[in-house]
């Protein structure tokens, strides 16, 4: 699968997670490709955020809501829950502070989408494991030195962080490196080890209130600074 | 409310008769009766849905494209606006009109004052952008456009297009902001006094009335031009422009000449600019962008004001080199229409050519108008 097959794979995939008339951010929009899928396909409400001007600007001219910043910079200026979805396809790995963005996503959107490319297919722990340097892949196709991917991470990093950060799993699409999908949450054994790319939607844990029965019949103010 | 139009031949301009229409300004003071200078291009289309107003920066006029008959030269926005240009005169209905206050055939202090034949001169009351809008609003209801699809502006002319979506958010679909803010900053202001400061100690101008002898305080006019000309540029355009180079010399006079290209240049700028305005209309101009500040009030106005129904879309446009307008201004609007989550479209444009950068060779600039402009009227016109 070449890098623009894939990233179009991801798209059609992100597209059969969302429902129709809904209000979305995509974050890392380039020149505007998924918003217009979203617009045409699943009649969305979109914005758009890009770091690289000149896409940003084609996106601008091509009539779509960007802005051209900085989304570790920039997020904060949007309000709580103003969106349905927030979209942050294949990036994550590329952020400062991944954990602070997750929790940007899911503060901003009442869904959030997430994509990014496994660290721990077996193509990637084999070239590790025999040629003892870096490993260089088709999702992951620059060296050390200079890739824009900064956080390894693989999709059980993934999942103990969303758990410790009480996000809960809504679904997960998984792709081998033949493009074969899956469920990833289905999949017992080795998910890890063949998933070549993920795709999670998310959404907070809904907490129960906890509700306190009282054994006393009648409330005494001063027992509950007392106690 | 009756308007009356006449066409000026020797100013080549549309004039717009406003009377006894008693039009309230900011600082409390009425004109009764008012006239703007305006130019149209292109053609209002039968569901009137394509027309564009244009605003002109400080010193720029209702001359956008075609002939200027004040200066003989091109319009200050011709490559801009045009047949097949990025703001396409084929396909948009362009007005501009030149501001009140303004010194092109609009109502400012160089006209008669109602009735008398002596020119207002400082007896003209203050102006702000937002009277600047409403006279223009005045104009756009006469002229029978219940909306706008863009107000489109630079500087100045970025401040009314923001005035306009305070003001008017349900009589326009869009606007472009272009190296604007939401506030005049203080060391705007600060430049601006220093400006106003040379007119006003030049002798000739005699609180405002140098007009009575004919004369004009040339020598303070163009001082302040050559000021404000330094904050439009950047250093890095100023250097790659003129470096250390001499002017029609090969060595230092050891004197007070226009030894380098950059003094000659400025000096030609003065000169130039006092032959085509007012220099009243200069401090009156120079006031209402001094006051203009929607810093505090910017979102409450957007938040509560508007419609929800109204999508009303953004483009907002800054340079890196504009240190008068620079970016972070900008995306201070952007970050509050963010927040409430409107329809706003923001670029940063890598130019060293400074704040002018608007009037000048952007080929990113041209296609984030053309596309922005021809996307959403395919919207709207669906």
């Amino acid at each position: 699968m070449n890098k623009i097959n894939s990233i179009r794979k991801d798209w059609s995939l992100i597209e059969t997670l969302i429902a129709e008339d809904r209000k979305i951010l995509d974050i890392g929009c380039g020149d505007g490709g998924l918003m217009e899928q979203l617009e045409n396909n699943r009649n969305a409400i979109t914005h758009g955020i890009e770091l690289n001007r000149d896409l940003a600007a084609n996106a601008i001219a091509r009539g779509f809501n960007v802005v051209h910043g900085n989304a570790e910079l920039d997020l904060s200026q949007y309000s709580n829950n103003s969106f349905d979805y927030v979209i942050l396809s294949q990036t994550l790995q590329a952020m400062m502070k991944p954990k602070d963005i997750l929790s940007e996503l899911l503060r901003i959107g009442s869904k959030a989408i997430v994509s990014f490319p496994n660290f721990g297919h077996w193509k990637i722990r084999l070239q590790l494991l025999i040629s003892g340097k870096m490993p260089v892949t088709e999702s992951l196709p620059y060296t050390w030195y200079d890739t824009p991917n900064i956080h390894f991470f693989t999709i059980k990093d993934f999942l103990n962080l969303c758990n410790e950060m009480n996000i809960v799993i809504e679904k997960s699409i998984g792709l081998t490196s033949k493009g074969k999908q899956f469920d990833i949450s289905e999949s017992v054994t080795g998910v890890n080890f063949f998933t070549h790319e993920a795709i999670f939607l998310l959404s907070y844990k809904n907490f129960e209130p906890i509700k306190i029965k009282s054994s006393k019949k009648v409330f005494a103010k001063n027992s509950v600074i007392a106690n | 409310m009756k308007t009356k139009f006449t066409t000026d031949t020797k100013l080549e301009t549309e004039i717009a008769y406003f009377e006894n229409i008693n039009l309230k300004l900011d600082s409390g003071d009425i004109i009764d009766s008012f006239k703007l200078a305006f130019k149209t291009y292109g053609k209002l289309n039968a569901d009137k849905t394509n027309a564009i107003l244009v605003c002109h920066a400080l010193t720029g006029d209702q001359y956008v494209a075609g002939n200027n008959p004040i200066t003989g030269r091109e319009g200050w926005w011709s490559r801009m606006v045009g047949p097949n240009k990025p703001i396409d005169t084929n396909k948009f209905f362009i007005i501009c009109s030149n501001v009140l206050g303004g010194c092109a055939g609009s109502t400012g202090p160089k006209e008669l004052q109602n009735g008398s034949d002596v020119a207002y001169g400082g007896n003209f009351p203050s102006v702000t952008i937002k009277d600047m809008v409403k006279a223009q609003s005045l104009l756009i209801e006469s002229l029978n456009i219940e909306k706008l699809f863009s107000v489109i502006g630079g500087s100045m002319g970025a401040m009314q297009a923001l005035q306009w979506a305070i003001d008017f958010p349900d009589r326009i679909f869009n606007i472009i902001h272009i190296a604007g803010a939401l506030k005049h900053s203080a060391q705007n202001i600060a430049f601006h006094e220093v400006g106003r400061q040379a007119i006003m100690s030049d002798p000739i101008w005699k609180n405002g009335k140098y007009f009575e002898n004919n004369e004009v305080p040339e020598r303070g006019l163009s001082v302040a031009r050559m000021i404000a000309h330094i904050t439009y540029l950047s250093e890095n355009a100023m250097h790659r422009k003129f470096g250390r180079k001499l002017q029609s010399r090969d060595i230092i006079s050891f004197g007070f000449d226009a030894d380098f290209q950059v003094e000659s240049y400025l000096r030609y700028q003065g000169k130039s600019f006092v032959e085509r305005f007012d220099a009243n209309s200069y401090l009156y101009l120079t006031r209402a962008m001094d006051y203009f500040d929607h810093d505090e009030t910017f979102r409450k106005n957007i938040e509560f004001s508007h419609n929800p129904n109204n999508h009303l879309k953004y483009l907002i446009v800054s340079f890196t080199s504009d240190w008068l307008f620079p970016t972070i201004e900008s995306k201070m609007i952007v970050n509050q229409l963010n927040s409430l989550s409107r329809e706003v479209s923001f670029l940063e444009i890598d130019t060293d050519k400074g704040h002018d950068s608007f009037l000048l060779e952007e080929p990113q600039l041209d296609d984030v108008i053309k596309g922005f402009l021809t996307k959403n009227f395919a919207k709207i016109d669906e």
